[in-house]
């Protein structure tokens, strides 16, 4: 495919060409049939090439997994599991006072990615903190309870994360993701 | 090339099949008759080896697809079961994933001869870029094939790849899905990559043959750099070279097979003998060796660059790394090619060769402390060489007097 498009345009301009070159006149009849020819050819061959790619685009199984439910009960304060919402690791920790408070007291001029600590969790669920587990630079699943911020440490690239899963240092670019979810009672979520 | 050609078909059912379709006259112009400058040292016979590499990593590998299971929940086994149970499974196994390997230290010679003889100048320009794509396929070619034993470095390798994906704005995140198949790395990513990974060889294959092809319209370059000027610069490459070759190729297969036989796994990670698990990431990721320069200089940046995030940043000094390398016949444009007559340029080639080495090195360390600030002196360093010290040295640097002909440069001035 890669190779035969630019040949077949190739041969449609040299055809052209050559066409024009042996018409006395600038534009004839004929010229408008091949080149309306040609495009309707390339349309055509677009329309092929596209469910070719598009295969490759995840699968009727892969999205039928996009949406789960986890029991928040058995985490004790301070700790953390790793759950799989889509194929992906996502963080579920329940944060102790300190580390709320440690997250609510950086100034946003300080952050790489300006988010507050509200705004990465939902309002009466503070202690909850549900995160993507890939590191935002290129996608490594990053340690807990280390770093610099008493966050999370990316070891492949060195990445900091601080309480609230911001980006503090290293190259990352953004804070962790925070996937869409819900709280359907005060110990039940809803991810997806 | 026919005005080479001394084919003579020796008898009526070699003109039978001349006339109609001349391979055996094809044959006897490029690979016996062909004339090659007669003052190429071995560090010319690299190219004949990477024909060589290529082939043993093709037979190899259809042997292991035969064996090979591309399922996230048999590939690990498949791959233990081949080294255990199949039939010589350990050595074609072995070689397979040492061949990669050396394939890589035979094309890193092989483009650093190039460059220090400029071999990439006019009129080679194209059978130099050439070989860079075919560089470039070669690393995407290993590169899936490490994902294939679905080991931890594996899946994490596929993971922090297909991730640079991600850095391209608006349409990242859509392309790394259409690559993945899924969210994240599994078994459609697997499938594919064996697909993949089973079809590059044959594209690489097809550019070896224009790549030959380019090289057999201008001929060889040579240590001298000065061009081919009459037959008595030049032997034909059979038996000359064919034998030069075939001889290091031998010398090759040393330490090619010390590793198959007593280090096996001496080249790879043993991070790798853990099954993938997308829940946990290895404490620390390392790339293969021959990856190693040009992710050091992915990871050296770590900082924002105006509009440009970090992320983003390190995927186009990556990319820009291979620029760097595609349009070097036209950063350096001193007129003499051969860095034995470049009294400056010589200096500045081992400073870059040293600075490739460190990059290397570095790649394999952990991203804290002194290493992070060297990645970035080499990495800067690596783009200092390609956009500043090679055209400036082809403006300013006074060659030495070249040698008027090969012949003169072999057998001194009396003689030529």
């Amino acid at each position: 495919m890669v190779c035969w498009l630019p040949a077949a345009s190739y041969v449609i301009v040299r055809g052209y060409a050559t066409l024009a070159t042996q018409a006395h006149h600038s534009t004839t009849r004929r010229d408008f049939i091949f080149v309306a020819t040609g495009a309707v050819g390339a349309v055509g061959a677009a329309a092929v090439v596209w469910p070719l790619i598009n295969q490759l685009n995840p699968d009727a199984s892969t999205l039928a997994l996009a949406s789960i439910e986890f029991d928040l009960a058995a985490i004790p304060e301070g700790q953390s599991v790793t759950i799989t919402w889509r194929g992906l690791p996502v963080f579920v920790r329940h944060r102790t006072p300190a580390e709320i408070e440690e997250a609510r007291s950086v100034p946003l001029s300080e952050l790489k990615d300006p988010q507050t600590d509200e705004e990465r969790t939902k309002e009466g669920h503070a202690q909850w903190l549900i995160m993507v587990a890939n590191c935002t630079h290129l996608g490594c699943v990053p340690i807990g309870d280390s770093g610099d911020f008493d966050g999370w440490f990316c070891p492949c690239h060195g990445s900091h994360y601080d309480t609230a899963g911001r980006i503090r240092q290293g190259p990352a670019p953004t804070n962790l993701v925070v996937p869409p979810y819900q709280f359907i009672s005060d110990t039940l979520v809803q991810i997806g | 090339m026919s005005e080479h050609s001394t084919y003579v078909p020796g008898n009526a059912a070699e003109k039978w099949l001349d006339e109609r379709l001349p391979v055996a006259r094809f044959a006897k112009e490029h690979l016996m008759d062909f004339p090659t400058p007669k003052n190429l040292n071995y560090w010319w016979t690299f190219g004949a080896i990477l024909v060589m590499c290529l082939g043993v990593q093709i037979v190899t590998g259809i042997i292991l697809a035969m064996h090979y299971t591309p399922n996230v929940n048999l590939a690990f086994d498949s791959v233990e079961h081949i080294r255990r149970d199949v039939n010589g499974g350990r050595i074609i196994q072995a070689t397979h994933a040492v061949g990669a390997s050396m394939f890589f230290a035979a094309l890193y010679i092989h483009i650093f001869r190039n460059l220090f003889f400029g071999s990439y100048k006019a009129p080679r320009e194209i059978l130099y870029i050439l070989g860079v794509i075919i560089f470039i396929l070669t690393m995407a070619a290993a590169f899936m094939g490490y994902v294939l034993p679905w080991g931890q470095m594996s899946f994490w390798g596929a993971t922090v790849i297909t991730n640079i994906f991600s850095a391209i704005p608006v349409v990242g995140e859509s392309l790394l899905q259409l690559l993945r198949g899924g969210f994240a790395v599994g078994n459609p990513t697997l499938n594919r990559f064996f697909s993949l990974h089973y079809l590059l060889p044959f594209v690489i294959a097809a550019l070896v043959a224009l790549h030959i092809w380019a090289l057999h319209v201008p001929g060889n370059n040579n240590p001298i750099g000065v061009d081919v000027k009459s037959t008595r610069d030049t032997v034909p490459f059979h038996p000359y070279y064919t034998l030069k070759d075939l001889y290091a190729m031998v010398l090759f297969m040393i330490p090619f097979a010390w590793f198959i036989f007593f280090a096996p796994d001496i080249l790879g990670h043993p991070d790798n003998y853990i099954q993938a698990n997308s829940q946990v990431t290895p404490t620390h990721i390392v790339p293969e060796w021959y990856l190693l320069p040009f992710y050091t200089i992915l990871r050296a940046v770590d900082f924002n660059i105006l509009f440009i995030n970090s992320q983003l940043g390190g995927v186009i000094a990556m990319g820009m790394s291979m620029v760097a390398l595609l349009v070097v016949p036209w950063l350096d444009t001193a007129r003499v090619r051969s860095g034995l007559f470049r009294p400056i340029f010589k200096w500045f080639y081992v400073l870059f060769l040293i600075n490739f080495i460190g990059l290397t090195y570095l790649g394999a360390q952990p991203a804290e402390g002194i290493y992070v600030t060297l990645a970035k002196v080499c990495t800067a360093y690596y783009f200092i060489h390609f956009f500043v010290v090679l055209p400036v040295l082809s403006r300013i640097e006074k060659p030495l007097p070249l040698p008027t002909s090969i012949s003169e440069s072999v057998l001194g001035k009396a003689h030529a």
